[in-house]
């Protein structure tokens, strides 16, 4: 039983971690009012680019930083079309996930089986020695232990700085927020940039850390998770840690039932965190619909 | 001004507002293709040859028209699966899972009722399509209409769940035994395939989208249904105090939507793959929800610009042969157009 707890605990703990930092980019980006269902693309282009750095510099530390970069950069698009273009959301971020499947495959096409070293695992001292615990908590590379602190970090970037009150404010009504004098259009260029970057990082998870390989589409709806886990935590980044602990803890536990041979099919257990969300949503509705961005979808439009 | 306006010739005045936006897209068009070209040259491929490759391999021969127009039955239903409900204001993002179902259910069908006359089979199997289609995005409908759900966000989860019970069916109860290890149902019995044109794969599908293309165009002008559709997009308070009941008519335009999308599930299902597997669709759904903003719901723009995208979507199997690109390279060249179209269209909702 210690062994299966072991390997169930820490498969969670890895399958959540990518999902954590796209929840947060998502969660982000959701505050200040602007949906993005492109995340799934800007994960995918810094899976790529993380990896292609890594087998150039043969540090994933350096792909670690060119896959934040990446992904920062490859949003700033989607902020462009949907910020200074005013285009419509849905739609733009759509766009911009089929064009990072499209942009990360053709970058990625000479690099198919590649191998990496990858992101080192960490050992932390005497505590990776407790039993069960140890193993599954604490022998996992710098990006699982940095989860907790940068959901952390995000609470208090959101709730207690200047700045995070200037995105909560676009988030809620832009006019208003302008008439206070602050500009929303660079308030949401600034905040699309961060969850760039955010959704880059969790992109290069996959390719350094888990897979250590890089694959074409090998977030497989990841990002799209991710729109469904900000709704699930209700735009709040500590409850985003249970959400992704939970939908990695499915992840993990689809895969622990069939390395057992249990007769019950892995794709039922995947559909739990979705269905999950809908009912938490319809359960939560009024609840939900309060903790919902005012301004979530529109672009502030200026003041004609 | 109104002495000059009507000193104009009445019919040049007509080629003139009909030159505008074609001149438009010409332009737009232009742009795309010059974007994607430096993303090719970037990563030192020949963009001339691609180009030629797409346009030889699409429209340059009978057999690319017909591959193209294959591509275009599908974008054709799941545009259609949005613009419906578009009229109301919802969002829905669901097509690609109301697809799936829709396939699912014709797939019951026609496995277990294959001893039927084909034409009546394939009745029920696109009766099925409809209504599984229908009845999904439906849901989104009800936990909208009650104020509980969001309907872009239900259709957009459901998407997920829909196709994992297709990847439960076929790796399970519905796995063919002597398909190996191969994630797929039994083949389809000759009954339930739909006919299809001579020796392409063009197939009756393709008369199911443009007929309903046309129904929907009647419905939404020419029909009381479609007055009070257009009255709640236009004002749903005052529809509301009018005695309209918006929540019928939430429920109803997401039973057609989806139901138009699990039509293209079934078609697909039926013509193209000959039985169930999950890789029915490379994402004609979301295409479809594109296609339908792009064309900003109306019909014929909608049959446009399935169009063109159908002739991108071709194109991505030739560059795989001819230039050896991943397939998905395609969606750059989609997602350009459509980028520059977004950013042209500025402000829209």
């Amino acid at each position: 039983m210690a062994p299966l707890i072991r390997s169930l605990l820490s498969g969670s703990i890895v399958s959540g971690t990518p999902l954590l930092y796209a929840t947060l980019a998502e969660l982000l980006s959701e505050r200040a009012g602007v949906v993005n269902l492109g995340l799934e693309g800007v994960m995918l282009v810094g899976a790529v680019v993380g990896f292609i750095a890594t087998v150039h510099t043969g540090s994933a530390t350096a792909g670690l930083v060119a896959a934040g970069l990446a992904g920062g950069l490859f949003n700033l698009v989607f902020a462009f079309v949907v910020v200074s273009r005013r285009a419509n959301q849905l739609a733009a971020g759509l766009t911009l996930m089929f064009c990072g499947v499209g942009l990360s495959a053709l970058m990625g096409a000479r690099y198919v089986g590649s191998q990496i070293v990858g992101l080192p695992e960490l050992r932390v001292p005497l505590l990776a020695d407790l039993p069960i615990l140890g193993p599954a908590l604490f022998v996992h590379d710098a990006l699982v232990y940095a989860a907790v602190p940068v959901a952390a970090g995000a609470w208090w970037v959101l709730f207690r700085t200047r700045w995070g009150l200037s995105v909560r404010a676009v988030g809620e009504n832009p006019v208003a927020a302008f008439a206070a004098g602050k500009d929303p259009r660079m308030v949401h260029y600034q905040v699309l940039f961060l969850a760039g970057v955010l959704g880059g990082v969790a992109g290069a998870h996959l390719s350094l850390a888990v897979a250590r390989t890089w694959a074409e589409w090998m977030t497989a709806g990841r990002g799209f998770i991710a729109v469904a886990l900000v709704i699930f935590s209700r735009w709040h980044p500590l409850r985003a840690l249970a959400g992704a602990l939970l939908f990695g803890g499915a992840i993990s536990l689809q895969l622990q039932m069939q390395a057992l041979g249990v007769p019950l099919s892995p794709f039922l257990l995947d559909m739990l965190p979705y269905v999950l969300s809908l009912a938490v949503l319809a359960v939560w509705g009024g609840r939900a619909r309060h903790a919902v961005p005012a301004s979530l979808g529109r672009v502030f439009q200026g003041t004609q | 001004m109104a002495d000059a306006s009507l000193l104009r010739d009445s019919r040049l005045d007509a080629l003139g507002r009909l030159a505008a936006p074609l001149g438009r897209f010409a332009a737009l068009l232009t742009i795309a293709l010059a974007l994607f070209a430096a993303v090719l040259v970037l990563f030192g491929r020949n963009p001339l040859r691609a180009y030629a490759d797409i346009f030889s391999s699409t429209l340059g021969s009978a057999y690319g028209v017909s591959e193209t127009l294959v591509k275009m039955t599908p974008l054709i239903l799941t545009a259609l699966a949005a613009a419906v409900p578009s009229r109301i204001w919802l969002i829905n993002v669901g097509g690609e899972g109301q697809l799936f179902v829709g396939a699912l259910c014709a797939t019951w069908a026609a496995i277990h009722l294959d001893g039927l006359p084909s034409f009546l089979l394939l009745t029920i199997m696109a009766a099925l399509g409809f209504l599984g289609g229908g009845l999904w995005a439906a849901i989104a409908g009800g936990l909208r209409a009650g104020g509980w759900v969001s309907e872009t966000i239900s259709t957009l989860l459901m998407n997920y769940v829909a196709i994992l019970l297709v990847n439960f069916l076929v790796f399970g109860p519905w796995k063919d035994p002597d398909g190996v290890n191969y994630p797929q149902t039994v083949e389809f019995a000759a009954g339930a395939i739909l006919p299809m044109l001579g020796g392409t794969r063009v197939h009756l599908g393709l008369v199911f989208a443009l007929v309903a293309t046309i129904v929907c165009a009647f419905l939404l002008a020419r029909t009381r249904w479609g007055l009070e559709v257009r009255a709640i997009g236009g004002n749903a308070e005052a529809a509301r105090r009018n005695g309209i009941p918006i929540e019928r008519y939430v429920l109803v335009t997401m039973l057609i939507g989806g139901g138009l999308a699990g039509l293209a599930g079934m078609a697909e299902v039926s013509a193209i793959q000959g039985r169930l597997r999950p890789s029915l669709s490379p994402g004609y759904g979301y295409s479809g929800f594109l296609i339908s903003w792009m064309a900003g719901g109306h019909p014929a723009g909608i049959v446009a610009a399935a169009f063109v995208l159908a002739v991108i979507t071709a194109g991505g199997d030739i560059l795989q042969m001819t230039q050896a690109l991943p397939g998905s390279v395609v969606n750059i060249l989609m997602a350009v157009v459509l980028f520059v179209v977004l950013a042209r269209q500025a402000g829209r909702p």
